[in-house]
């Protein structure tokens, strides 16, 4: 780990000025930001630890039904809000499925979001990584590929964004609240991610000193209360990252699909919204006919990056099951393995 | 530059001067005040060795700076016992063999009071194993530590679960 210089923020003004530093970077939970530190992938020249921002720890119900989440939030105390995971079960359920006890309660819901991908190229400092080092090459191509991107993913770079909250959050029109040095501003979350293109060391439109102050679900989301689900494939039974995750919601009257949310985690380097599947889905019966091709319009685009055609079809039978999870209603207590397609409900 | 931190740990109120703003509460603990009963496995989030609970909540102490713990409350596996008397996690690891080399026990032990302070898991067996997920055990002690972790709790009265040092 390089030397860097300390500073605690005791204001949002003072966290601007000092973040936007050449070098700076912000410190909340720290369970991403240290680990990359103690690899050497991240040299910051200056740490801003924004923990103790007053007012940013708070979750708001609002009054259009939806809820304002401030940043520092911890993952562990979201999920486990008993009004949030009643409202938005799909988020609780993705928190859940993520990473373990121990780092849930120490990270924070903005850290979340803000979190670099878990790609072994981009850790390995002896492999070659866009990432890391524009211009460099990507190792990935051509290595193993079992956790890399089969959308959006471009000859520069092919990893995945490793978060299972943002999924539901972008199935759900999260918007992220953004403080910087030119003031406030919002941007909804799925905008917030940058594909790779031929500029995968940018990641997210955030500049130097913005950061994100709080995430907004609207009250549309809680409409899907009744009936939304994470459902996650991973290499262990638990504490692992996604190799396919699925957020789906649906609003339903009778046997009518009235409205559908669907989102795909693992499979790109943002959480990645199926609008045309959902739309597909409006005014279907429930059922798995029109979840399969729901499915099978979601993953229309999709390319192995590598060896990792399998995903694709992984995707697709993970996203009917989902939907049919989320056919049935939300249950009143998430199973003991949160998304764990080792659950039978 | 050097860093003032005021920490309590194990009720103990210390005053702390670090010359370096490096320094995890992990090594903290281990190098400067001779607290080694938590350990230092992975020291990068993954093994749950170097649990402890923090204002609270247990967490990695290899992935929290000292420097931003000011202000902050620790309990290591040092302060759980009442002098001769253990911990009730820790007479249940004892009863139900639940450690076999004891690297890992110290943070498995910790995660155990977490678990039972959070009240999530409830008496079902896959709910408690699923929330010891963070602790990796290389001997592989997962059944007898899963069993401790059920009787302690059970054994415990509503107080005690929520307190921090029952």
């Amino acid at each position: 780990m390089n030397l860097f210089d300390y500073a605690r923020a005791a204001t949002l003004a003072d966290a601007v000025a000092s973040g936007r530093a050449e070098g700076a970077a912000f410190l909340a939970g720290g369970t991403n930001l240290l680990d990359l530190m103690k690899a050497n992938l991240v040299r910051p020249a200056r740490l801003v630890d924004i923990t103790r921002l007053p007012g940013l720890d708070r979750i708001e119900p609002l009054a259009d039904g939806g809820v304002r989440i401030g940043a520092l939030v911890r993952n562990s105390a979201l999920a486990h809000d008993a009004m949030f995971a009643r409202t938005f079960p799909a988020v609780a359920e993705a928190l859940l499925s993520g990473a373990s006890p121990q780092l849930r309660n120490a990270a924070t819901v903005a850290g979340n979001v803000m979190q670099r991908t878990r790609c072994p190229y981009f850790y390995d400092a002896a492999s070659a990584c866009n990432k890391r080092e524009p211009g460099a090459g990507c190792d990935a191509r051509g290595g193993h590929t079992r956790l890399q991107a089969v959308l959006g993913w471009s000859e520069h770079c092919i990893a995945t964004h490793p978060s299972d909250f943002c999924v539901p959050l972008v199935a759900f029109d999260a918007v992220a609240e953004i403080d910087g040095p030119r003031g406030r501003r919002e941007v909804p979350l799925e905008e917030l991610f940058l594909l790779p293109g031929d500029t995968p060391a940018r990641e997210t439109v955030l500049t130097p000193g913005e950061l994100i102050v709080a995430i907004r679900l609207p009250g549309e989301a809680a409409a899907f209360a009744g009936h939304a689900r994470y459902v996650k494939i991973r290499d262990r039974t638990s504490y692992a990252f996604a190799v396919v995750s699925v957020a789906a919601g649906l609003r339903v009257a009778g046997e009518r699909i009235v409205e559908a949310r669907l989102a795909f985690g693992g499979v790109a380097l943002k959480p990645w919204r199926a609008r045309e599947a959902e739309a597909a889905l409006r005014d279907r019966p429930l059922g798995r006919a029109a979840f399969a091709e729901a499915a099978a319009l979601a993953l229309r685009d999709a390319r192995p990056s590598g060896a990792n055609d399998f995903k694709i079809e992984l995707a697709r039978r993970l996203a009917v099951r989902a939907l049919e999870r989320a056919a049935q209603r939300t249950p009143a207590r998430l199973p003991p393995l949160p998304a764990s397609v080792v659950n039978l409900v | 530059m050097s860093y003032s931190v005021s920490l309590t740990i194990n009720d103990v109120h210390r005053d702390i001067t670090l010359d370096d703003p490096r320094v995890t509460l992990l090594d903290l603990l281990r190098e400067r005040l001779d607290l080694t009963g938590t350990k230092k496995g992975c020291d990068r989030g993954q093994c749950g060795a170097c649990t402890v609970i923090l204002d609270g909540r247990r967490v990695n102490s290899c992935l929290a700076l000292a420097v931003a713990c000011n202000g902050s409350e620790v309990l290591t596996i040092e302060g759980l016992a009442h002098g001769d008397v253990l911990h009730p996690v820790q007479a249940a690891f004892i009863e139900h063999d639940a450690l076999q080399c004891g690297f890992c026990t110290p943070g498995q032990i910790m995660s155990a009071v977490g678990l039972i302070m959070e009240g999530q898991a409830g008496e079902d067996p896959e709910r408690v194993r699923e929330a010891m997920s963070g602790n990796l055990c290389r001997c592989g002690a997962y059944a007898g530590i899963t069993r401790a972790v059920l009787q302690a709790q059970a054994r415990m009265n509503p107080s005690a679960r929520a307190g921090v040092a029952a």
